[in-house]
């Protein structure tokens, strides 16, 4: 019952995050987004994932404050604006009478089949030695996945650098001037 | 900033940072792991930089260390896989594993949580450095 | 099955947002809030009725546990939603330099 409630402020919360005009509100709306998602990820006994989103959620919001403070437009609306708007809820819709009818397939919420995990249970804590078992899975069971999350952050912080990088060489003409 | 920001933030970054530890040494025990411990670490000098102001934090972490220790975060990692071959495959957990329940046990798992915490924590920091360092020369054209 | 279609919900407001805005930090907004909800989607396929949080305890008998599968792999896939949000933002930054704007109708030119 909680859960739906959570969710639909969510969806409120998104709602108002992608409507309004100045930038700043729509960061903050955002920022509530991820709070409320941590939440929910405590509702769902899941610890971990939720001290993870918390913090992430937080260094995000200082990322996007520093990006857009003091930088506002005004919009104007041009033309074939409904058309556009019309087409995509009808794309919307389309998708979501398609996942209604995908997603009666699943089994029920709260009864899940649980065939693979099993015997991580079973013999998790007796092979690795760690009592939790969500550390287990991501760095003795399943560690390939972990060495590839590792380069994708160290990808992502190396092209940060290469792109807000000063510029540190003279231009041509300066050169030539100094001559 | 103002005084009341300076004052907090002098009380509380050491809490912070030993905070970010404790999570990532306790991986194997409690909830966190490497990767929440190393933004909470990554998170308390970007506290620092936003109460002080830049040359106080570069002055604690200079941007090559920064570069040179996330790079030893990510070889350290790689170095634990290899260690695996000693053993009979790739990322084998072959030290002792213990008994569970305490500080020193689970083989490999304590050490991949130290170098992935290194890694996250710096690599996060070093973004920062290369967001603020652009801001102040654009205000100073 | 009502949650799961609140969830796919919050995706499609996510992906108006990229399909419909012009401004780019809208269009960024939109792409975190997608990955957000396919977070709370994985999360939800793995939760069990009655069940504990997936870590032994050392004074008490464990009936059933949560399944920790899909709790490894969404903490992975929240640390490199982390990731690729701050590259956007850079390249957003660099973006409203060169252009002066953050409107995407006006930055046409391809080259240089």
């Amino acid at each position: 019952m909680e859960l739906h409630i959570l969710l639909i402020f969510m969806i409120f919360a998104a709602i108002v995050a992608i409507e309004v005009k100045d930038l700043l509100s729509s960061v903050i709306a955002v920022g509530a987004v991820g709070f409320a998602l941590c939440l929910a990820f405590l509702i769902l006994k899941a610890p971990d994932l939720a001290i993870t989103q918390l913090v992430v959620e937080i260094l995000c919001l200082i990322i996007l404050i520093r990006a857009t403070i003091k930088k506002d437009l005004p919009l104007v609306i041009e033309g074939r604006w409904v058309f556009n708007t019309v087409s995509t809820l009808a794309f919307i819709c389309l998708f979501l009478f398609f996942a209604w009818t995908a997603l009666r397939e699943l089994p029920r919420f709260g009864e899940p089949m649980m065939t693979v995990v099993k015997k991580y249970l079973s013999e998790g804590v007796s092979k690795t030695g760690a009592v939790n078992l969500v550390t287990a899975v991501i760095l003795d069971f399943r560690a390939y996945d972990t060495l590839g999350e590792a380069t994708v952050l160290f990808t992502s912080v190396i092209g940060i650098m290469a792109i807000l990088r000063r510029p540190g060489r003279k231009k041509p003409e300066d050169i030539d001037n100094a001559r | 900033m103002t005084l009341i920001v300076k004052t907090v933030t002098r009380l509380t970054v050491g809490l912070i940072l030993i905070f970010g530890i404790y999570i990532i040494l306790h991986g194997h025990l409690s909830p966190g792991g490497g990767f929440a411990g190393g933004v909470i670490v990554a998170l308390a000098f970007v506290h620092l930089m936003l109460a002080f102001g830049e040359d106080v934090a570069v002055s604690k972490i200079s941007r090559n260390l920064a570069s040179h220790l996330e790079s030893i975060g990510a070889l350290m990692f790689l170095g634990v896989a290899l260690l695996g071959f000693l053993g009979g495959s790739f990322f084998l957990n072959i030290l002792i594993k213990g008994s569970p329940f305490k500080l020193f046990s689970a083989g490999t798992i304590p050490l991949s949580n130290i170098a992935i915490g290194i890694k996250v924590g710096v690599g996060l920091f070093a973004i920062f450095l290369a967001l603020v360092i652009l801001e102040k020369s654009k205000g100073a054209k | 099955m009502i949650l799961y279609m609140l969830c796919l919900m919050l995706f499609c407001v996510g992906l108006y947002g990229v399909l419909r805005k012009r401004n780019l930090i809208k269009i960024i907004v939109g792409l975190g809030i997608m990955e957000y909800s396919m977070n709370l989607f994985f999360v939800l396929l793995g939760y069990r009725f009655h069940g504990r949080a997936p870590i032994d305890a050392q004074d008490q008998t464990i009936l059933n546990m949560v399944d920790p599968l899909p709790q490894a792999l969404v903490l992975t896939s929240i640390v490199i939603g982390l990731g690729v949000t701050a590259l956007v933002i850079s390249i957003a930054i660099r973006m409203y330099e060169k252009y002066g704007t953050f409107d995407i109708t006006k930055i046409k030119r391809l080259k240089g």
